[in-house]
Order: C-alpha cells, then sequence, then structure tokens
C-alpha cells in the first residue's frame, strides 16, 4: 500500500515537474539566439521579442524550480531505503546537478533579469547563454542519474549496497548517451512549438506582425530541426533498450511471445493482459525489425519468454511491466512525435514560400499544436519509467523493496494530497498568467494602465549600458 | 583530514551558507509586513533580495544534493524521519518562490495581499522547521539499529526544539532587517533599522535561553565542559555588539555580526555533533557518524574533485553577482517583483 502511494506520488509530482522542465530549457535556448541577434544586429526588435519571450520562460520556471525542490527531497522522505542503496552512486549525480547547473542557472537568471541597465549587451548576452547552458547541464545530471536506474554502471555491490567503482563508466553509460539527446532534442522542440504556437495566434489577428513573424519563422527552423533529431535520437534510443531492457520494448510492442524471423510491427491491438494475448492486431510486416535492428529480418523476444528467463536469473515473481500502458503510451508519444516533424516540415514550405500568413487553418493548428511536445514528453516519461517495472534499478533493486520503512501510509497520502493540490493550484495561475501575458501582447500600454512599471519590456533605446 | 571528515566540513559549509544568504531573504519576507507600509514599498523589499533570492535557496539544494552523495545514510534517515516537517518545508518554499515571482504580475489589491501572505508564511514557516529540525538533530531522535528514525512526528515538538525554532526565525529577522538597511534609503531605512534593534533585542533572549535548554538537552556541555569553546564564544559576542553597531549606524558591521553570529552558532551546532551526524536517543552506538553514514571512499574521492574545482568557480561568481548588484534600491528603480 506505502509502496503504491509513493509511486503515484513520484509519478504525479515528477510528470507534473516535467511539464515545465521542457519549456525552461527549450524556451531558454530560442531567447538566448534571439538575444544574439540583437546583439550582432544591434535591432531592437530583437530585444523587445527576447523580452517579451522571458515572461512566458519565467512564468514556467517559477514552478520548475520550486517542484525541482521536491524531487531532491523526496528520493529521501519516500524512497530511504533506495536512497541508502544507491547513494553512493546516484547522489553524485544530484550533487553534481546542483553545483554544477543550478548555481549557474539561477544566479546568471537574476544577473539578466535585473542587468539589462548595469552591464555591457555582451556581458548580458553570456549571462542567457549561462541559464540556457545551467538548465542543459541540470538536465543532463539528473539524466545521469536516470540512466543509472535504466542501466546500471560502474558499480559494485558490497554490504548489501551499490557502491560506485567508476565514475567514467557512469558518464560513459550507454543509456544516457541515448537518453540525454532525445531528452534534451525533445525540450528544444517544447520551446520551439510553444513559441512558434503563440505567435501563430498574434499572427492570426495580424497584431505585432513585425514581431511574431520573425518569432514564428525562428521557432519553425528550431522546431523542425529538434523534431527531426529527438525523432532519429528516439530510434536508436529503442534500438538500444531492445537489448538492454527487451522486456519494456517487447511491452511497448505488446509482443507476448518471440516474433518470427521478420518481425511484424503492431500498429494497435486490444489487450488483453491477464490471457497475456493480443485480442486483435493491425501489423505492418518486417517493420518491427527493421525499426529494431534496421535489417528486414531479426527477431524481437516475447513477454512470456523473457519472463521464464527472468524467474530462472532473478528468483520467481513477476516482471511484467504494465502492458496496457507501455504499449499506448509508446505510440502516443511516437504519434505525437510525427505530427510534430509533420507540422513543422509544412510550417517551413509555407516560410520560404512567406505564405505562412495567407494560412489561417495552419496558424489554428500550430497554436493548438502547442500541447504535442507536452503529450509527447508526459507519455515518453511514464512509458519508460512503467516499462521498467517491477524493478527500481533495473537487474537490482525491486520498487516494492524500496520505500521507507518507518512512514506511514497515512503519511503518504497526507504529503500526496498536498501536493496535488497546491500543484493544481499552481497549475492554474501559471496557465492564467501565461494567458494574461498572451492577450496583453508585446505593446506595453496595457500594462501601464495597470500600474505596473514596464520598464522591462519597454525601455528607451540605449538603455543598456553598452 | 580524511575525506570524510572533509565532505562533512562541505556539508556545514554549505549549510551555513544556506542559512546566513538565505537567513537574510527570509528576514525580507518576515518583516515585509512590519517595514512596508505600502505596495509600493512592499515591492521594495522584494526586490532587494531579487537578483539573489533564487541562487542563496540553491545552497539548500547543494546541501542536500552533497548529503546524498557523501552520507547517503544521514540523508535517508534526516529526510524519511522529519518527514512532515520537511514536507511543509517544500510547500513554504513554494509559496515564497512563486509568491515572488507572481505577485507584481497583476495590478489587484486581493491578488497581492494573498501573495503577501504566502511569502511571509513562506519566510517564516522555514527557519522555524530548521530551528526544530536542528535541535532535535542536537538532542537526538529515536535511531534504531537499522538506521532508521521510528519517531514520530509529535517527538519533533518540545520546549527545546520551540524555543531553537523561535530562536533562529528572530536571527534571521534580524539579519534581514540590517541587510534592509544596506539596501534602502529613508523612510524605509530608518524602519528597517528600528525592526532590526527590536528582533536583535528578542534574538538574544532567546538564544540565551536556548544555550541554557543545550545543557540540559543536548550533549554540547559535557563535550565543552562549561566553557563551550571559542567558536560559541564568538557567536555569543558577534550577537551582543549588533545593537552597538546599529546604535552608530554602522550598518554594514552590523550586518556582518548577525552573519558571524549565523555562521558561529552553526559550527557550533556541528561541532557538538562531529563525528556525529545524527544522534540516536535509543541507543548511542546506533548513533550516525560521518564514517557509519558514508558512502565509499571512492565516490568520496570522485566528488572531492568536483567539488573542488566548482565551489572556487561558483563563489567567483556569486562574488561578483553581489558586487554588480550593490547599489542602493529606490522607489524609481526598475523593479521586477
Amino acid at each position: 500500500m506505502a509502496v503504491d502511494l509513493a509511486r503515484w506520488q513520484f509519478g504525479v509530482t515528477t510528470v507534473y515537474h516535467f511539464l515545465f522542465v521542457p519549456l525552461t530549457i527549450g524556451l531558454g535556448f530560442l531567447i538566448a539566439i534571439l538575444e544574439s541577434i540583437y546583439v550582432a544586429k544591434n535591432d531592437e526588435k530583437y530585444k523587445k521579442m527576447a523580452q517579451f519571450w522571458m515572461k512566458f520562460f519565467l512564468i514556467n520556471l517559477a514552478i520548475a524550480v520550486v517542484t525541482g525542490i521536491f524531487q531532491e527531497f523526496q528520493f529521501g522522505m519516500n524512497w530511504s531505503t533506495y536512497s541508502r542503496f544507491v547513494g553512493d552512486v546516484f547522489g553524485p549525480s544530484l550533487a553534481v546537478e546542483g553545483l554544477a547547473a543550478f548555481f549557474l542557472e539561477s544566479t546568471f537568471l537574476g544577473v539578466w533579469l535585473f542587468g539589462w541597465e548595469r552591464l555591457p549587451k555582451k556581458v548580458h548576452l553570456a549571462s542567457i547563454w549561462l541559464v540556457s547552458l545551467g538548465s542543459t547541464l541540470s538536465a543532463f545530471w539528473i539524466l545521469t542519474a536516470n540512466a543509472f536506474m535504466q542501466e546500471p554502471m560502474g558499480y559494485a555491490i558490497h554490504d548489501g549496497r551499490a557502491e560506485m567503482t567508476s565514475f567514467g563508466a557512469i558518464l560513459t553509460n550507454p543509456q544516457l548517451w541515448v537518453e540525454f539527446p532525445h531528452v534534451f532534442f525533445g525540450a528544444i522542440a517544447t520551446g520551439s512549438f510553444f513559441m512558434v504556437g503563440i505567435s501563430a495566434w498574434y499572427l492570426l489577428r495580424k497584431r505585432s506582425i513585425d514581431l511574431f513573424q520573425p518569432s514564428f519563422r525562428i521557432a519553425t527552423v528550431v522546431a523542425l530541426i529538434s523534431s527531426i533529431l529527438t525523432a532519429v535520437v528516439g530510434h536508436e534510443q529503442a534500438q538500444h533498450e531492445v537489448v538492454a531492457q527487451p522486456m519494456k520494448m517487447a511491452a511497448a510492442e505488446a509482443l507476448w511471445n518471440t516474433s518470427p524471423l521478420h518481425a511484424p510491427e503492431t500498429l494497435i491491438a486490444g489487450i488483453d493482459a491477464a490471457g497475456h494475448h493480443n485480442t486483435f492486431a493491425i501489423k505492418i510486416p518486417y517493420l518491427l525489425s527493421i525499426l529494431s535492428y534496421n535489417r528486414l529480418s531479426g527477431r524481437v523476444q516475447g513477454i512470456n519468454q523473457l519472463q521464464q528467463q527472468f524467474v530462472q536469473k532473478y528468483g520467481p515473481g513477476n516482471y511484467i511491466p504494465n502492458v496496457y500502458i507501455s504499449f499506448w503510451t509508446f505510440r502516443i508519444m511516437v504519434g505525437a512525435g510525427s505530427l510534430m516533424v509533420l507540422l513543422s516540415l509544412i510550417g517551413l514550405v509555407l516560410f520560404l514560400r512567406d505564405r505562412e500568413l495567407k494560412h489561417g487553418w495552419f496558424l489554428k493548428s500550430m497554436l493548438a499544436a502547442i500541447a504535442l511536445p507536452y503529450i509527447a514528453n508526459t507519455a515518453g516519461w511514464i512509458f519508460t519509467e512503467m516499462g521498467r517495472q517491477p524493478w527500481i534499478v533495473y537487474g537490482l533493486l525491486q520498487t516494492r523493496d524500496a520505500v521507507s520503512p518507518t512512514v506511514s501510509n497515512a503519511n503518504v497520502l497526507f504529503t500526496l494530497v498536498g501536493f496535488a493540490f497546491v500543484y493544481i493550484v499552481l497549475l492554474t495561475i501559471g496557465v492564467y498568467l501565461a494567458a494574461r501575458a498572451v492577450r496583453q501582447g508585446p505593446d506595453d500600454e496595457n500594462e501601464r494602465e495597470d500600474g505596473i512599471p514596464s520598464n522591462l519590456l519597454l525601455e528607451p533605446s540605449g538603455g543598456s549600458a553598452s | 583530514m580524511t575525506l570524510n571528515s572533509l565532505w562533512f566540513a562541505l556539508i556545514v559549509i554549505l549549510f551555513t551558507g544556506f542559512f546566513v544568504l538565505e537567513g537574510f531573504d527570509f528576514g525580507v519576507g518576515i518583516l515585509a509586513p512590519i517595514v512596508g507600509k505600502s505596495d509600493e514599498e512592499r515591492r521594495l523589499l522584494y526586490n532587494s533580495i531579487g537578483p539573489f533570492w533564487d541562487g542563496n535557496e540553491v545552497w539548500l539544494i547543494a546541501a542536500g544534493g552533497a548529503m546524498f552523495a557523501a552520507f547517503p545514510q544521514w540523508y535517508a534517515t534526516l529526510f524519511s524521519g522529519f518527514y512532515i516537517p520537511l514536507f511543509l518545508l517544500v510547500i513554504a518554499l513554494i509559496a515564497r518562490g512563486v509568491g515572488l515571482e507572481y505577485r507584481s504580475k497583476l495590478p489587484a489589491q486581493h491578488w497581492r495581499k494573498a501573495w503577501d501572505t504566502a511569502i511571509f508564511l513562506g519566510s517564516v514557516l522555514p527557519p522555524i522547521i530548521w530551528g526544530i529540525a536542528l535541535a532535535n538533530i542536537m538532542k537526538g531522535v529515536p535511531i534504531d539499529a537499522q538506521m532508521n528514525d521510528v519517531g514520530s512526528l509529535w517527538g519533533l515538538v518540545n520546549l527545546y526544539s520551540v524555543v531553537c525554532a523561535i530562536a533562529l526565525m528572530l536571527l534571521f529577522a534580524t539579519h534581514g532587517a540590517l541587510f534592509l538597511t544596506l539596501k534602502t534609503t529613508g523612510e524605509i531605512q530608518t524602519r528597517a533599522r528600528k525592526a532590526a534593534r527590536r528582533t536583535g533585542l528578542w534574538t538574544t533572549i532567546f538564544m540565551l535561553i536556548f544555550v541554557i535548554l543545550s545543557y540540559f538537552y543536548s550533549s554540547i556541555f559535557s563535550k565543552t565542559g562549561i566553557d563551550p569553546g571559542t567558536i560559541a564564544v564568538l557567536a555569543g559576542i558577534s550577537l551582543i555588539s549588533v545593537p552597538f553597531f546599529i546604535r552608530a549606524k554602522k550598518d554594514g558591521w552590523a550586518f556582518l555580526m548577525t552573519s558571524f553570529t549565523i555562521v558561529f552558532s552553526t559550527i557550533t551546532v556541528f561541532i557538538d555533533l562531529f563525528p556525529r551526524v545524527m544522534v540516536s536517543s535509543l541507543n548511542p552506538n546506533w548513533s550516525l557518524t560521518i564514517y557509519n553514514a558514508a558512502s565509499n571512499p571512492y565516490s568520496l574521492h570522485v566528488m572531492t574533485w568536483i567539488a573542488l574545482t566548482l565551489i572556487p568557480i561558483i563563489l567567483g561568481y556569486t562574488i561578483w553577482t553581489f558586487w554588480t548588484f550593490r547599489k542602493r534600491l529606490s522607489l524609481h528603480d526598475h523593479m521586477e517583483y
């Protein structure tokens, strides 16, 4: 029971936290590009754009930062047995994340925000790039920790604990080098789809086209590149998992029994998890072999066979993750990602022909498409974490054995409800503020009526102390 | 010095840095309703910590991360044992952080009032929770042979921990008031100075009670004898000197003295503990120490190289930031919050 509650708490708070992290990474990167153009061209328009998009970055980051604190705390609070077991290996990544990434990001964000009038242009520009670097490093170190959980490396079991034996092995974990690029490009795609979508809203209304057409175009190019790279790296990641975590990929395919030599891909299926079979399936010949091995032939191991192997290797038990969730979250992720590639490709074609303003339907779709990366990110994380079950550290420690033995159900339930409540309130407020910032737009007249000094948004040209 | 001791020292430094730096942020949040009479004035107060508070908070995250990495058993026992207080701490930090960022996004009075309340509660709760935690770490909690804290929430609340909580809250309030005397001018500065004098007096009283109670509740005097040692005495002297500097309007010195008070008091607490990191009230042998709670030597070794490389860089740019934004604020300045 406590383990279920703790898992719900981890799932809910992590998925929630990760709604805000990708936009921080992606939008921060785009703002850094905009300010670089401003410094290079000395065109105030790009400064105004950077400052406009910063509003959303800040609304988003406020929630990302404060919810991140609990992410660090909950390993100790809810999963103390896990923390004792892997502290040697897992702790250092978190510590380095704090030292190398958070300090950089938060310090230079303060410098950026308060430094427009105090710093030379280039120093100010450096500060946003350091913010961007900080948030990217943060993702890198947290994924170093996660990669260890997915594919433990560089450790030895000693006195019932995993002790680090090679930091080099932890940093060169192949899992890390498929996972990090996938998450990173996904985050850049999230930021660029956000920028494209909001820009589309203004273009539809013919408001401030001088600002939002360049935003739309820059972000469209970044969206296309990043969504293609996300897909390419995602494909490599899937191929790696076929070897490293075969059960996860078998569950993702709802492949109950080992495939024939030429493995067909199941597009959709009716899953009967209790009966270990699918009630119906639509299949594409050869595709699973191609996806798994880049060849027309190649068997992929099935759930039932893997279960038998695992029983022999790890002893009696159920080693099958939730097949229904694995199968559908994988498809939702891939589907949303494919749509992102398609939409940004159309966007690029329209932009190259100078026709994006003429296609209202497309602008409307791009506004709606803001949701796509969020859907893909969430489904992707649910898939990768739930597909690993019952393991918390793959092959080493099961989730049910990892919880805090002294924390009562009542306490976990209390904090779960508490966080859920606070997080819902925060999300409501954040979305409300973002929507309001969109309505207000980049012009400062509305803000002046409101009585908020708008010197952040528009200051006399030459305001920066260069 | 062994690597275990080095990491103990580094964690003490990170916590001390957190208390000194976030201490004045919390103090500003606690005093905002008193020192800031109007909405504009409160904005000014929040902006005084604007460029710093987020970076200051990272000291806590780094301390938590370092504890996890260097002493995973300590991290696991402390965080699972102090479950509800840490939940409240996170909620408080959420309320304050979001409050600072969102407060000035809307002009409506009820919106700003609500966030003022959130910032106040988010600033007053953390020192109280840390006070309770520190007192209980010194006093000892029921840690069993498996290193699990089997105590209850109400076991953490006692005369000793409550006095420590109030003392820490008052100390941070004084510290924050003195920070404001450095960052403001005119009427607000006068009010901040007045607040520093008042809270300073109460801080001294509660700190004194806390020291006396420590004689009965903790092992500090049994370890050191009646003379608690140079560092503890320095903490006392720094605190007592504060009102003299305030009266002489040497605000910088006064602020330095509350900083010293925090530094020396924190070090005193950890010296009392050393080489233990958490005291078991059930059996002294079940206490967690820098040896039985630590990571293996290889981890500590790797971490040491990383920390020794990164910490000078972090200190470098942090000091640069404080230097860049050293100017006093006025109501005509750019306000972000």
